[in-house]
């Protein structure tokens, strides 16, 4: 059994892949950095859960382990 | 029996990856990113660098989406110019409705993505960038006015303020003027190249204004845009984005320009032909450093503000 040689076409497909494949995982990287900075960024992490929290009205003091 | 067979399958365009990048127009990009990054770093509130980072990413990409559905809908006019032939769909590289496709995808993309990296305003401005430039100006008022230049110069004038949102949430006088200055200089740039590149649009019939209403006219609206910019440039210094710096590179490129254009308006075609056009392409190259300098200059003010040496103090 012989396989037939790389045509330029599938260096050119196997480009096109690579190339999204990259694409995507900066993507990947940009969301997730994205993530850490909002969620760390001091920003409240709880939200309003139709049920009074103490610890989310302003001036509250932070609950430990919060 | 034999297994001749006539091959009838007709082969399709496969792109490179190369040839989707180019759709997007990277030249175009990579003005964007840097007056979008002024924008950005003048305003007087900061970002945190990755949301900075990614924001100018989304707004380069959301440019690059409006650069896509310019190529899908000129394909017919950018075959017939020399400039533009070896785009990659006049070329037959990417068909008509792929570029359409990546068009519309990667604008709801980054005007989404805009607005979960930074805020709504931003996102707004964008979408309404990618809008103004595919449909007012590219479907629109490109083949209909020779006016097109001027209102389609918003579209390039929009990412420094898209920039300013980002970091303030907001449209702030700075932020305008930072577009008025762009806009104001779009004309007198894409004319003085218009001068010497006439050919191309005629053969397009491109309504341009040297193809309508001749050279002569169009050398004056370079001198009456010229002027119109000069003060609104210099004056861009005194408030908070400028300082001694900017003043001082404005003064300079503003005199330097007004004088270009005024020897341009002083011109005739006789002249011009016989030393090929070459106060006009001089003229071209100085207006690519002017925007240049002036938006680096706006940075350098930025950048020595922690210092307490940018600004007016």
């Amino acid at each position: 059994m012989s396989f037939r040689a790389t045509h330029e076409l599938h260096n050119r497909r196997a480009g096109r892949n690579i190339g999204l494949a990259l694409v995507l995982l900066g993507f990947i990287v940009i969301v997730f950095g994205l993530t850490v900075v909002k969620v760390t960024n001091g920003d409240p992490m709880q939200a309003f859960d139709h049920a009074p929290r103490p610890e989310m009205m302003p001036g509250a003091t932070p609950v430990q382990g919060d | 029996m034999t297994d001749a067979s006539i091959n009838t399958q007709i082969i399709e365009p496969e792109a490179s990856f190369g040839d989707y990048v180019a759709l997007l127009k990277p030249r175009v990009m990579s003005l964007v990113v840097f007056t979008a990054l002024v924008g950005l770093l003048a305003a007087p509130v900061g970002v945190h660098p990755m949301i900075g980072f990614a924001s100018i990413l989304f707004i380069a990409v959301g440019a690059g989406a409006s650069g896509a559905l310019n190529m899908w809908w000129d394909a017919d006019i950018d075959a017939v110019m020399k400039r533009t032939a070896k785009r990659p769909v006049p070329a037959g590289k990417v068909a008509p409705g792929e570029a359409l496709a990546v068009g519309v995808a990667l604008s709801g993309f980054s005007v989404v993505m805009l607005a979960l990296a930074a805020n709504m305003v931003s996102a707004a401005l964008l979408a309404f960038t990618i809008f103004f430039y595919a449909v007012i100006y590219t479907m629109w008022l490109k083949r209909w006015t020779p006016q097109n230049i001027v209102i389609g110069g918003a579209a390039g004038a929009f990412p420094p303020m898209i920039g300013w949102a980002v970091a303030t949430g907001g449209i702030g006088l700075e932020s305008v003027l930072m577009f008025l200055l762009i806009f104001i200089w779009t004309p007198p740039h894409f004319w003085a190249l218009a001068l010497f590149m006439n050919a191309d649009y005629e053969k397009a019939g491109v309504p341009m204004l040297t193809v309508t209403h001749g050279r002569r006219v169009t050398r004056n609206n370079i001198l009456g845009y010229t002027v119109l910019l000069a003060p609104l440039a210099v004056g861009t210094g005194f408030t908070s984005i400028g300082g001694p710096v900017y003043l001082a590179v404005s003064l300079v490129l503003n005199a330097l320009f007004l004088l270009g254009a005024f020897r341009i308006w002083r011109r005739d075609e006789e002249t011009c032909q016989a030393d090929k056009y070459k106060v006009e392409k001089s003229f071209f190259g100085l207006s690519l450093l002017y925007l240049f300098l002036h938006f680096g200059a706006i940075l350098a003010e930025a950048a020595l503000r922690p210092y307490g040496l940018g600004g007016w103090g």
